[in-house]
């Protein structure tokens, strides 16, 4: 097997993962043949991933956050701009490199219980990507799917190799899911809403074991969310998206203590803290719902809902990146 | 009768069969609510909480094995009441009801007006004239523009059809409304409005409001009372400044400690362990397995104590306290 040796993660100097100008557009036809739009799903996404670091996207529904892990992952084509990993752009890798590339970057999906196939016990679904990637020594594939289990703590790994995915629990499913995902030992795991199908009380327990699971072997972790709440507890850095595209990025605490963008700060004004005194006031929430991403307004996307718009540019011309503190990355007008 | 709460609940128990024998769903369920409060009943998945909403409109399925206690509606016992008596007293008329995913339950083929309409209809016998002018007023107080009756559910987005929704248990104005999970599926910015809109109609109209959530956040921004479920138990009972600011039972502790929050530098805890079984509970106190206070007369079911005036607490810590 061609296994991805450890020890070269880091050999590569500078971000791991990068997309530039990246774009994905869904092209929607009539009748099969008539062009009649394109959804604007991912809408030029610049950003770079350091090796080991554990970022998050954090976004409403539709604001092309999904889209965009799938891009990173080589599933959708980018309309225009690339994505480079380890200094080589994804569209330049012929099938054989694809494959090394898979392997390297893990996936974890949104809904465990969709993600895994209802008819293959955990150690069939933890073989199958070593099968895949040519790992011949079934004593060693199962070695490595013991490791595995324990990684994601299902231990011991006896009792959970036989099972089927409908004898385990929503977090237990998971926690499979983290395993199938690590089981090739990638450089990078890519999260899309972990923990959005589980119960609350398990959310904290899996996210917890996804940032020691990075922070043990050095991965660069990708968190996909709509919940700033619990970014804050395992993410390093924050891109926030809105309508396609990143209108702000920062540290964690920079991000969350000096938000710029108006979304951001009427996306923060919009969480509540669990304190008896919310009851006594109203929230302030920017009126109107995210842009269709068919037609997205001129400007700058936000524009239509947002109480600090500047007539004549934020209506008209599409704000560039502005650095309004260090570090700290905002596509705003007001801090041109 | 102004001093009588608007519901009172007192020792449910709803059990049904299943393949693998008898799951103790609800298991004394006791508590009460006022004209214009709002109480939040929060709890895991898995805890009763939306059985006990669908109690509450004795929406049972067919599997139920046992079902007991008194539901008292303005002083007025209604678990005598026959099926067809409690639908036209009761459901729909002083007490309505937004089902869990309701949003998604829309009919697509009809337009949302006629569905928010037909509580009026049906219960009513209102033409739909009538009905129509009525569904417009509810919809403007739920935030919907009137233009939107015509619409069909998938014109509209998922803020916009669980507001539909919520219009719909609204219509015929009854004095209390149950919510089960009513923004767990929506956006961070959808979620506060619709917290928004709740305020303002529990301002105008004096409705109450009872909130069924896993989401501890998202429910205080209404919550005035606070009922905390586990295994088919209410565990504790108390005003959402005292449950938030300084809960009792163990499992409200732990609970508050493991929510995330955005102004806290703290991480999270979670809770080790799982719920037991309902098939077959423990003996004792239901959370003495997870409960890092356990001591030996947790072995034996917990009396519900009373501390002060306006909280009550399942847990032998607090024998100290009353018996409720």
């Amino acid at each position: 097997m061609s296994a991805p040796a450890r020890d070269i993660r880091r050999s590569a100097a500078g971000p791991v993962l990068s997309a530039r100008d990246l774009h994905t557009w869904f092209e929607l036809r009539q009748w099969g043949f008539l062009r009649v739009g394109s959804v604007r799903a991912v809408d030029g996404v610049n950003f770079e991933l350091q090796a080991g670091e554990a970022v998050a996207f954090v976004g409403e529904s539709g604001c092309g956050k999904s889209s965009l892990a799938r891009t990173l992952l080589g599933l959708h084509q980018p309309t225009r701009g690339e994505v480079i990993f380890e200094g080589r752009s994804l569209g330049t890798l012929d099938a054989r490199e694809r494959k090394t590339y898979l392997a390297r970057v893990g996936f974890v999906q949104q809904d465990p219980y969709g993600a895994l196939p209802p008819f293959m016990d955990v150690r069939r679904i933890l073989h199958e990507p070593l099968i895949v990637h040519g790992m011949r020594n079934r004593a060693e594939r199962e070695k490595r799917a013991r490791e595995a289990l324990e990684e994601v703590r299902l231990s011991p790994p006896d009792d959970f190799l036989s099972k089927f995915p409908h004898m385990l629990s929503g977090g237990q499913q998971q926690r499979v899911v983290i395993a199938r995902a690590l089981i090739l030992r990638p450089a990078m795991i890519i999260a899309d809403e972990p923990v959005s199908m589980l119960d609350a009380s398990v959310r904290v327990e899996i996210l917890q074991l996804l940032r020691s699971i990075q922070t043990n072997h050095g991965l660069t972790l990708a968190f996909i969310t709509h919940d700033l709440s619990t970014v804050r507890h395992f993410a390093e850095r924050i891109f926030v998206m809105y309508a396609g595209r990143i209108v702000e990025q920062a540290p964690v605490n920079e991000l969350l203590n000096h938000p710029q963008h108006p979304y951001t700060q009427a996306l923060l004004g919009a969480i509540s803290d669990p304190d008896p005194d919310n009851a006594l006031q109203m929230r302030e929430v920017p009126p109107g719902e995210p842009p269709s991403l068919l037609k997205p307004p001129a400007g700058c996307r936000f524009h239509p809902r947002c109480n600090r718009m500047i007539p004549g540019t934020c209506d008209q011309e599409d704000p560039p990146e502005f650095e309004p503190r260090n570090g700290h990355h905002t596509a705003c007008w007001l801090y041109r | 009768m102004a001093s009588e709460p608007l519901l009172r609940v007192e020792d449910l128990r709803l059990h049904y069969r299943s393949g693998n024998g008898v799951v103790r769903a609800l298991d004394g369920v006791s508590f009460d609510i006022r004209r214009n409060e709002a109480l939040v009943v929060l709890g895991e998945s898995g805890c009763g909480k939306s059985t006990l909403a669908k109690a509450l409109m004795r929406l049972l399925p067919r599997n139920v094995q046992h079902f007991s206690g008194n539901l008292l509606v303005d002083g007025v016992e209604t678990m005598g009441f026959s099926e067809e008596r409690f639908r036209r007293e009761v459901r729909w008329v002083r007490i309505s009801m937004v089902m869990q995913a309701a949003m998604n339950a829309l009919n697509p083929v009809i337009r949302v007006g006629e569905q928010v309409a037909e509580p009026l209809r049906v219960h009513r016998g209102w033409s739909a004239r009538q009905a129509r002018e009525r569904t417009a007023e509810v919809f403007g107080l739920v935030g919907i523009s009137a233009d939107f009756l015509q619409r069909y559910p998938f014109e509209l987005s998922g803020g916009m059809r669980q507001r539909a929704v919520l219009a719909m248990a609204l219509v015929t104005e009854p004095d209390l409304v149950i919510m089960d999970e009513p923004t767990s599926a929506l956006d961070v910015l959808t979620q506060a409005s619709i917290m928004n809109a709740l305020k303002r109609i529990k301002q105008e109209l004096g409705t109450s409001f009872i909130l069924i959530t896993h989401d501890v956040s998202t429910s205080s921004e209404i919550a005035e009372r606070v009922a905390l479920m586990y295994a088919g138990q209410l565990v504790e009972f108390a005003d959402a400044k005292d449950f938030f600011g300084e809960p009792a039972h163990p499992y409200s502790k732990l609970l508050m400690a493991s929510v995330p929050r955005l102004h806290q530098e703290e991480t999270p805890v979670h809770i080790p362990g799982q719920p037991p079984n309902l098939l077959n509970p423990p003996e004792g106190c239901r959370f003495a397995e997870r409960c890092p206070s356990r001591f030996d007369r947790c072995d034996r079911d917990p009396e519900t104590f009373r501390i002060g005036n306006r909280r009550t607490v399942r847990c032998w810590l607090h024998a100290a306290g009353s018996r409720a």
